[in-house]
């Protein structure tokens, strides 16, 4: 009998076929992974299981019953409990607070006594957390086991954890292993998303992979290797794109000097940084996230002011200009945000030339024929999946991150500014992005890529500067960056000399 | 049991051109309580509204002339919305184009005709800009939220209107709270003999050509449609939002001027307090009616015009209240949006 059984599972959206008709079976007491890549339908069965959504088609089995499952106060009365990516926590209230949340008999809140029961709670499941502690106060890590304890506190005997480790810092990652480990001793079965292969051979039993939105296999851990699993996920063998070759030493052209900047909030988020970045390397910014990249994009992007220090572009001063300024001046921007960078109620061909509109335009008209010849033209070279006339919404993440590479690199700039460049991308599109940004790289131009995916980082870049809080705490050559170098830096621990 | 839940996904294609009439029909529906209440039958009464300005002449060119201001508005309001900048004003902008009229139609006594249209027009259009232009730069330079002001200042020029109509320039000949007559000169043309379709419309007609030809067929147009369809993709890009919100405020409040102008020129020939009595308000209808665009905005105006005309001869047939037309043109923008909401979802099966 099995804690959980999913039976020909099918979920559409619209045309997109996310889940096709997948088994799935979670044995009692086991970690089991699900692998898959970004989109392949992990997070979409999880959810049907959680209750969040509903299958097409499918039958659900909790512990031998067939169950019906249509929203999560189900699948939490079936002892199923789910830890999202975003967290869905009260930052104002404190952890006791948070865990009983929607889950307090009554109407009448008695403060002491939650605070006793989560505590003893926390104390059952091993879970080191200050029960009266206010949870903004709290780092991620600390947050993730709250979420945890919440789902236990409800008397899961499933837990699902979605990807819970794209948000920590490699220390972090040891004590969530450990208390899941100790979990599993206990009886608890965990469901493990991840697209992370050496995570996944870490701590699981079993591994159930999605491809495509379909079940290619079901495997125990001792009966696979790493490059068979990513072979499983990809239907190839695993990318390769990494920096070949020592890198030229050429003239700094992005020099930023001493800048700081205050986030929305208004408080400092960039605290004095100074990096320079020469022709034909890729520095790579490492850290996690909300340490300062999105700031630091926003100000070199033109989206944000800073309120001190300079940067300039082959000796042109940027600093505070706008982005047209900045486009003008040499900078090729991928925003962070995908969205962010597009019009998604416009046709590709609006945007695309959008950044350079006065190039078509002619008596003051728009040359819609130009538009439609220059997009054409970079659709071939870019291999986008679209049509000139198609409105850039309807197109998938990884050709709208073509769109708006071919927009930027045709141009070629003399300094490329990469901001999570692969985000939420499959493997082959992640794999065309780190090839052209390797291509501007041998082109001589100066690249600055910012990235949360520390495998990209090192696979990519000349130089990795690490950010915390705001600060540069320390820039490594790539031979002497190792993950657990970094690891410390992000976190934190301990400032490093620079050797760069 | 059959359940239903709602989804946010797009609805399907076909379905939306079939929106405004779903509107329209929902409207009908519930304001026939009100209809009831004023104990005629809501049937009949919508046959009235709907065919009675067609049954003669004058009543089926009254349609156009109800039309004229209502497609300056819309357009006026068009050209805001499409670019992102929420221009609730319309009403206190049409005020102040007619404030201009009313008085340089005072002041053109000898001067050609072509030349006195030529000055009403412009003058108009200038005094909406420049009424238009205090909310805009409260909002580019200040970030002050455009909807609360430009709602605001509707008031505000209403009164300098009512203050300045009942102190200095009450009409010395009626003794009215109204401006002198204009000139002979300033008055516009009529379009067709014995009517009273004045060359307002075909004003209006012009405005709707120039803001399509402006948004779909210059770089300044697609400028405007990227900041109102994704302000922060379009600030990346490099448009200036702020420019640009500016150029469509002023462009907006100027093209609401002019249907004030046409009001002055072509109707009423002074200055009332009760000149506009919500014709602003409509042409928030009209270009939300028209999905934004100049056309269907311009359509929705002349069918909001036909509503005006139906409305007066459902009330002299069936003995309601005129006012009721109010109720249908208000519950007709309520629904409206509801039903472009509705754009974005889909009802699904369970």
């Amino acid at each position: 009998m099995f804690a959980v059984e999913m039976r020909g599972i099918v979920k559409r959206f619209g045309d997109l076929v996310a889940n096709d008709h997948i088994n799935f079976e979670l044995k009692q007491g086991e970690v089991h992974a699900l692998l898959g890549e970004n989109g392949a339908g992990k997070t979409t069965l999880m959810r049907i299981l959680y209750g969040l959504y509903h299958a097409d088609e499918g039958s659900i089995f909790v512990n031998g019953q067939q169950v019906s499952i249509t929203s999560p106060k189900d699948a939490i009365a079936l002892g199923i409990g789910m830890v999202s990516q975003h967290f869905t926590l009260v930052p104002p209230l404190t952890v006791a607070e948070n865990v009983v949340l929607g889950y307090n008999p009554g109407i009448r809140l008695n403060p002491q006594q939650i605070q006793r029961r989560v505590a003893e709670a926390a104390e059952r499941f091993g879970i080191e957390v200050k029960s009266d502690a206010l949870v903004r106060h709290l780092s991620v890590g600390e947050r993730q086991r709250v979420e945890i304890l919440k789902a236990l506190y409800r008397n899961a005997r499933v837990l699902i954890m979605d990807e819970p480790t794209a948000v920590l810092v490699p220390q972090e990652v040891d004590i969530l292993f450990e208390t899941l480990l100790r979990l599993q001793r206990e009886g608890l079965s965990v469901v493990f998303i991840s697209h992370k292969l050496n995570e996944v051979m870490t701590i699981c039993d079993r591994i159930t992979v999605l491809r495509n939105g379909k079940n290619v296999g079901t495997v125990f851990k001792q009966d696979v290797s790493q490059s068979k699993l990513a072979q499983m996920m990809v239907g190839r063998e695993t990318f390769g794109v990494t920096r070949q070759g020592e890198r030229i030493q050429g003239e700094p052209v992005l020099r930023i000097e001493n800048v700081s900047a205050v986030d929305n909030k208004g408080l400092p988020a960039l605290k004095s940084v100074s990096l320079e970045v020469a022709s034909g390397e890729i520095l790579g910014i490492a850290g996690v996230s909300g340490n300062g990249q999105s700031e630091l994009t926003h100000v070199l992007s033109g989206t944000m002011k800073p309120t001190s220090g300079k940067i300039l572009v082959d000796g042109q001063d940027i600093t505070g200009a706008d982005p047209a300024t900045i486009t003008c001046a040499g900078v090729g921007r991928i925003p962070e945000d995908r969205h962010g960078g597009v019009v998604g109620e416009l046709t590709v061909a609006e945007n695309m030339t959008l950044e350079t509109l006065d190039e078509y335009t002619q008596n003051g008209m728009l040359d819609r024929k130009r538009m439609l010849e220059y997009t054409n033209t970079l659709i071939e070279e870019f291999q986008i999946k679209a049509r000139p006339t198609d409105r850039a919404r309807t197109l998938s993440g990884g050709n709208m991150q073509k769109l708006i590479l071919a927009r930027t690199l045709a141009r070629q700039p003399k300094v490329v500014l990469a901001a999570q460049p692969t985000r939420g991308l499959d493997v082959g599109a992640t794999e065309y992005v780190r090839k052209k940004l390797l291509e501007q790289r041998e082109r001589g131009a100066a690249v600055l890529l910012i990235s949360e995916d520390l495998d990209e980082i090192m696979a990519l870049s000349d130089r990795i500067a690490v950010i915390y809080e705001g600060k540069i705490v320390g820039i490594l050559d790539a031979h002497e960056a190792t993950p657990e170098k970094l690891g410390l830096l992000m976190t934190g621990a301990r400032e490093v000399v620079s050797h760069a | 049991m059959l359940k239903f839940r709602i989804e946010r996904a797009p609805s399907p294609v076909w379905m939306r051109p079939l929106l405004p009439l779903l509107a329209v029909l929902i409207t009908f529906v519930v304001t026939s309580v009100f209809i009831l209440l004023a104990n005629a039958n809501p049937l009949t009464a919508y046959y009235y509204y709907l065919t009675s300005p067609f049954t003669n002449r004058v009543s089926m060119i009254e349609i156009l002339v109800k039309a004229t201001p209502l497609i300056l508005t819309g357009a006026s309001v068009t050209i805001a919305f499409a670019s992102g900048y929420w221009n609730i004003g319309a009403e206190g902008q049409l005020y102040a184009g007619a404030l201009a009229a009313a008085w340089i139609g005072t002041v053109v006594g000898g001067w050609h005709p072509v030349l006195a249209i030529l000055a009403m027009l412009l003058g108009g259009f200038l005094a909406g800009m420049v009424w238009a232009s205090i909310p805009a730069l409260l909002k580019v330079k200040l970030a002050v939220d455009e909807v609360v002001t430009t709602l605001l200042l509707n008031s505000v020029i209403v009164f300098i209107i009512s203050a300045l109509l009942n102190g200095p320039w009450r009409d010395p000949v009626s003794g009215w709270p109204q401006s002198p007559t204009i000139a002979d000169s300033a008055v516009f043309p009529k379009l067709i003999p014995r009517s009273r379709l004045h060359l307002g419309f075909v004003v209006a007609v012009v405005m709707v050509l120039l803001i399509w030809f402006i948004l779909s067929k210059t770089p300044l147009g697609l400028r405007m449609r990227a900041s109102g369809l994704g302000q922060e993709a379009a600030r990346f890009m490099g448009v200036n939002i702020q420019r640009t919100m500016l150029i469509a405020a002023l462009l907006s409040g100027g093209i609401a001027g002019l249907a004030g102008v046409g009001e002055v020129a072509g109707i009423h020939f002074h200055l009332i307090d009760a000149l506009s009595n919500g014709l602003g308000y409509t042409g928030i209808i009209a270009a939300t009616l028209g999905g934004l665009n100049p056309f269907g905005a311009g359509v929705a105006a002349i069918f909001l015009g036909l509503l005006d005309t139906g409305a007066q001869s459902v009330s002299r047939s069936l003995g309601v209240p005129i006012f009721l037309g109010n109720v249908v043109q208000s519950t007709l923008l309520l629904v409206t949006l509801g039903v472009f909401m509705l754009q974005n979802y889909r009802i699904r099966r369970v």
